[in-house]
């Protein structure tokens, strides 16, 4: 709990950061090859001409900022590189305010079942009350618990574990 | 009602009419006064070598079912690791001339230090009767004997009960083999493994799925009625406990929680489920009333509380928590209060299940990056390891105490092969075996003796 305590502190203070420029964060991090948005309000059927994923999608997300952040063995606490993404994510989720998410938590095969799902659980609350302490509107997030039931990289060794220890963000 | 579809509903219906069972006397026969004993707490025993005569039957139907019997019997029995069945090539009396009394003298050659005798007989009314007698060999007298009539179907069920009395007559404890296992039937590679509720006898026949593997099902549980499975299923991908009943077919949400519901079991009376509650990162225990819905709250800690299990009197539970920093096995009374831990050594706890004879406390425990199935007696002491593996989980009891079922997972390969498979083992750690299924089978629940 004490951790938890630690990391919204941490969040609001970046929050801070993050709101006084949004639209130089927006620029910064929604941008690439996507088109301009007013294209795609405007519904236009100059589709050939809009290259890369449309904005404000689940591709768009996980091209342009990352859909997915990565734990240590046993831990649910975000580690530095989680945070930098999740950071991005918030800035994401504020440029798409219709958005809505479900954060999945994950854990590697070595652990037993019933604790791992307790163990994603955990872990997709640390990534959801992070977001949220970032100025995403908690009504737009979501958890859920898939314990070890889906690796993302096959295999059973160290590199797979690492790579399904996870928390990912699917957009509902 | 959820979208999981039954394949099969009418499970348990046959299985409650056992209609007759005598006790068989011969007056022209002594009992046995030798005492022929195996005894079962010793560690590995030289197993008892026992002759299994097909049973007499008049007909070559009726011949037919009481070589089926005799088979099942001796499988059994041989599975046990307690007994060796003698091939049945060496026999000298024939099943017709053993009907009347035993030529001791022919079974003591072959060094049968038991003899199983019996009869199937189709009745008039349809009904097959199933005749069974246990002699001691070499104290030439009759252990034990009982008569069976029943619908021909279950007629695999008799020659459990058979197996059972046999058992139970020459250990001193116990049968097991009159009992069912529900288990997760696994098959795809590990990304897109599609799981199924399905059930089987403890020696795997009379197979069926329960689910169409549509949703992802884990960690199902007998009541101890038999006539309900509590399990956790994700239906639109929301994960939740569930009860389902096996004469109906019904299957329904347990609780309207906020969270994630997992990890059910029941109560030893039927009439609880414990399960945990996650809820904002933090994981807790709780209890149902599955008459008056009320639930009521055990545990009240930050940490992760999870895999509850009841002491077989009801009045304890021991969990799985993290409160200590990893995981560890603790006991608390029923209702919370009195929270201890009972496990100490090196490396991390988990899925603890009390035997239903009370005296010990089966678990998973993962050190070094070996996974391991160990006892303990419910104060933490006599910790044994009984099976270890790559990956080694769920312990479940056979209904005796004396027998745990689980499951191993092998390495996945590159391209995401996986393998798990179900196993017994005995309490002194010996006599592993694999018990066959049609895919592979994770997560198994043993039930109690059928009723």
């Amino acid at each position: 709990m004490r951790l938890k305590f630690l990391t919204l502190i941490a969040a609001a203070s970046l929050l801070g950061a993050c709101a006084s420029d949004p639209e130089t964060s927006n620029s910064g991090t929604g941008s690439g090859a996507a088109a301009p948005t007013t294209d795609s309000s405007a519904g236009s059927t100059q589709t050939s001409a809009i290259e890369g994923p449309t904005p404000g999608t689940q591709e768009h997300l996980t091209v342009n900022v990352g859909d997915r952040v990565f734990f240590d063995t046993d831990k649910s606490d975000l580690t530095a590189d989680s945070r930098e993404v999740l950071e991005k994510v918030a800035v994401w989720m504020n440029s798409y305010p219709v958005a809505t998410v479900t954060v999945e938590g994950h854990a590697d095969e070595r652990g037993t079942r019933e604790y791992n799902l307790a163990l994603g659980e955990r872990r997709a609350n640390s990534v959801s009350d992070y977001l949220a302490a970032l100025g995403v509107n908690p009504n737009r997030l979501q958890t859920v618990s898939f314990g070890k039931e889906q690796p993302a990289v096959l295999g059973s060794n160290q590199e797979a574990w690492a790579q399904n220890r996870r928390g990912v963000f699917k957009i509902n | 009602m959820m979208k999981n579809r039954l394949t099969s509903t009418r499970l348990f219906a046959l299985l409650a009419i056992i209609s007759t069972i005598t006790a068989v006397t011969m007056a022209q026969v002594q009992p046995a006064r030798a005492q022929l004993n195996v005894d079962i707490t010793q560690g590995f025993v030289e197993p008892l070598p026992i002759a299994v005569s097909d049973f007499y039957g008049a007909t070559p139907e009726e011949q037919l079912i009481g070589h089926d019997v005799a088979e099942v019997i001796a499988a059994d029995l041989e599975r046990s690791g307690l007994f060796r069945p003698i091939d049945k090539g060496a026999f000298i009396q024939d099943p017709a001339a053993l009907r009347n009394v035993p030529r001791f003298g022919d079974w003591r050659v072959i060094n049968a230090q038991a003899l199983v005798s019996g009869s199937a007989e189709l009745q008039a009314d349809g009904r097959l009767r199933v005749e069974f007698r246990l002699w001691d060999v070499f104290g030439e007298g009759q252990l034990t004997a009982f008569a069976y009539t029943v619908p021909p179907s279950i007629w695999r069920r008799v020659a459990h009960i058979i197996a059972d009395n046999v058992y139970k007559r020459l250990t001193g404890e116990e049968g097991y083999f009159d009992s069912r296992i529900v288990y997760i039937a696994e098959s795809g590679p590990q990304n897109r493994r599609q799981k199924r509720l399905a059930i089987m006898d403890q020696d795997g026949f009379n197979h069926q799925f329960l689910t169409d593997g549509s949703n992802l099902v884990l960690t199902p549980r007998f009541s101890p009625s038999l006539q309900e499975i509590t399990y956790l299923a994700y239906v639109n991908r929301v994960p939740r406990v569930y009860l389902l009943n096996l004469n109906t077919g019904q299957q329904e949400v347990l609780g309207d929680f906020p969270g994630m519901t997992f990890a059910p079991r029941f109560s030893p009376d039927g009439n609880t489920v414990v399960m945990s509650l996650a809820q904002q990162g933090n994981t807790e225990i709780y209890t149902m009333d599955l008459r008056t819905r009320q639930v009521t709250r055990l545990t009240r800690h930050p940490a992760i509380d999870t895999s509850p299990s009841y002491s077989p009197d009801s009045r304890q539970v021991v969990f799985n928590s993290d409160r200590g920093g990893s995981q560890q096995l603790y006991v608390m009374n029923a209702d919370g209060s009195g929270v201890q831990r009972i496990s100490f050594n090196k490396g991390r706890y988990a899925t603890p299940v009390w035997s239903p004879r009370g005296d010990l406390i089966a678990f998973t425990r993962m050190s070094g990056g070996t996974f391991y199935i160990g006892v303990m007696r419910p104060d933490g002491s006599g910790e044994r390891m009984l099976a270890e593996g790559f990956l080694v989980e769920g312990p479940t009891w056979a209904p005796n105490g004396r027998v745990l079922s689980f499951y191993r997972q092998m390495p996945a390969d590159a391209r995401g092969k996986q393998v798990t498979k179900l196993f017994t083992i005995d309490l002194t750690g010996f006599n592993e075996r694999e018990v066959a299924t049609p895919i592979d089978g994770s997560d198994p629940a043993w039930s109690p003796l059928i009723q």
